[in-house]
């Protein structure tokens, strides 16, 4: 079966800086697979290649068997991606903001009602829908971006840290829809996220990602067995690097920008 | 609940031709001036607002200037042959700080969303280029209208009102692209602003819209000939007074400048995105 997701030596520098550093990584299809790792680590770099936003300089990913390289558009059409920011428009009501993305994504004009009308619901934001999203939670603006990527019925969610900056409620119920998704539509989901205790509850697989490097991939219950019989996915991370997630320092300054964009939209 | 992901569209959509790709144009330009209708209904008062400058040009300037009877402007008094340059200024104004947006919606996240969608990035700026020009078209009835009440006399055929809006919206939509060009460029919010600043003075003042081209230093009227604003001011002349032009070059003129500027626009703003 072609891998969901192929990456062969995939390289990026940002000047002196290799921010992903000959990367391999296969994903399968219908897994739930978590890019773990603290800032800097090369998740979003990783994840803006694969979404044809950013070129690499060596090596190759293809989705679904397309070079993001020569294929960007049929690839974009396989992906459905929810970026780090809160990136709703405040100035539209949820429904239009639904309705631009089935237009974006030519889905027939004779389905788009129906199928925006779905995507809302299945985010539960029925009774929301026609309100400015300038009224809308953290938590509501992150679900709605959701129904936003799926009005397209992608083969694979990219979703880049989708829980950074919600409080725990709306987390939690970030992660039901993801999953719910996952089991009613077999669809393939590429998590970035910081926050191991989440990634190891939701995820079939994770990849451990520091400095540009994929240093372990596993199941979560395969990699904490590796290290011993209580072990976290912390203590995994201390293990290959020497130093907790949290201890990279990094996370507080993503927190303050989502929290900032939230801000700017409420 | 949701179905299932499509039937796989596990097909090259990267080949798309000549028929293909013109209807993707058609869909995102439609696509993105339904977007800005949509948000001009949420929020009307910004109508208004913008409509402020350019009636306070006719009013001021305009009534002003008109009294002095320094410029010379042909038949036609002073104030119509202004109002069409007002017109075109208006849509000048409204669109060189439409980077400012566009560096709004990169930082929230919005504008690489919209590169993720499968479309070819040229359709995008395109897109957003017209849904530009949607703002300078409702701006523009403004100014007619107060043009009308303060006696100006237009020439109101209907195809020459269609006129009028194709040329409202071509000049729109090539400022804007320029905009989004200089947006790809600088990065930066506040590089935008300095720069939009520097380029609408040279642009306005550069141009034939408050007096002839003829009446400028030599050097001036070199930067009148090839500042599309001057071609747009020729053609709203031409449409609503009469004036002689030559309107197949002057709408010439914009609609190349539009593929122009779409097409420096598309080269730099995946910059905004990396």
């Amino acid at each position: 079966m072609t891998p969901a997701v192929e990456c062969r030596s995939l390289t990026k520098s940002f000047g002196d800086l290799t921010a992903v550093d000959s990367v391999d990584l296969e994903i399968r299809p219908g897994e739930i697979l978590g890019l773990l790792g603290p800032n800097g680590a090369g998740k979003t770099t990783t994840i803006r290649i694969l979404t044809t936003l950013l070129p690499a300089d060596a090596g190759s990913a293809a989705v679904f068997g397309f070079e993001v390289a020569t294929h960007p558009i049929t690839v974009r059409r396989l992906i459905g991606y929810v970026p780090q920011q809160l990136s709703a428009d405040g100035s539209l009501s949820g429904r239009e903001n639904v309705a631009l993305f089935a237009r974006l994504f030519d889905v027939p004009r004779r389905h788009r009602g129906r199928r925006t009308d779905e995507a809302l619901e299945s985010m539960g934001l029925t009774a929301a829908a026609d309100r400015l999203v300038s009224t809308y939670s953290g938590g509501m603006i992150r679900r709605l971006e959701l129904a936003q990527a799926l009005i397209s019925q992608p083969r694979l969610l990219i979703l880049d840290e989708p829980t950074i900056g919600l409080d725990p409620v709306a987390r939690q119920g970030v992660w039901e829809r993801i999953t719910e998704l996952r089991d009613t539509t077999g669809m393939t989901v590429l998590i970035t996220t910081h926050y191991m205790d989440e990634a190891n509850d939701v995820c079939d697989r994770v990849a451990l990602m520091h400095h540009g490097r994929i240093s372990a991939l596993g199941s979560p219950g395969e990699l904490r067995a590796g290290v011993g019989q209580h072990a976290t996915l912390d203590d995994v991370f201390r293990l290959h690097h020497g130093e907790t997630i949290e201890q990279q320092g990094g996370g507080l300054r993503d927190v303050v920008s989502t929290r900032r964009t939230a801000h700017r939209l409420g | 609940m949701l179905s299932a992901p499509d039937a796989p569209p596990i097909v090259s959509a990267d080949r798309a031709g000549p028929v293909a790709t013109t209807r993707w144009f058609a869909s995102r330009i439609w696509t993105f001036c339904v977007l800005e209708f949509q948000k001009l209904s949420h929020d009307r008062t910004e109508l208004l607002t913008r409509a402020i400058q350019p009636v306070l040009w006719l009013l001021i300037f305009g009534m002003t200037f008109s009294q002095f009877r320094v410029i010379p402007s042909g038949s036609v008094p002073y104030l119509d042959f202004i109002a069409p340059g007002i017109l075109a200024q208006s849509t000048l104004f409204v669109s060189v700080f439409y980077g400012i947006q566009v560096i709004w919606e990169r930082d929230a996240g919005i504008l690489a969303k919209l590169m993720v969608t499968p479309t070819p990035r040229s359709a995008v700026v395109a897109g957003k280029s017209f849904a530009a020009s949607i703002r300078a078209f409702v701006q523009a009835v403004v100014v007619v209208a107060v043009a009308l009440l303060l006696g100006v006399t237009f020439q109101l055929a209907p195809w020459r009102l269609l006129g009028v809006v194709v040329v409202v919206m071509l000049g729109a939509a090539f400022f804007a692209a320029l905009s989004m060009a200089l947006a790809g460029l600088v990065l930066k919010r506040e590089r935008i602003m300095g720069i939009g600043q520097a380029i609408t003075m040279p642009l306005f003042f550069g141009s034939n819209a408050l007096y002839p081209i003829e009446f400028m230093p030599v050097w001036v009227q070199w930067l009148g000939r090839i500042n599309p604003l001057t071609y747009e001011v020729n053609a709203l002349r031409f449409l609503l007074l009469g004036t002689p032009t030559n309107l197949v070059l002057d709408i010439g003129v914009l609609v190349v400048a539009v593929i122009v500027g779409v097409t420096c626009a598309s080269l730099v703003m995946p910059r905004l995105v990396r």
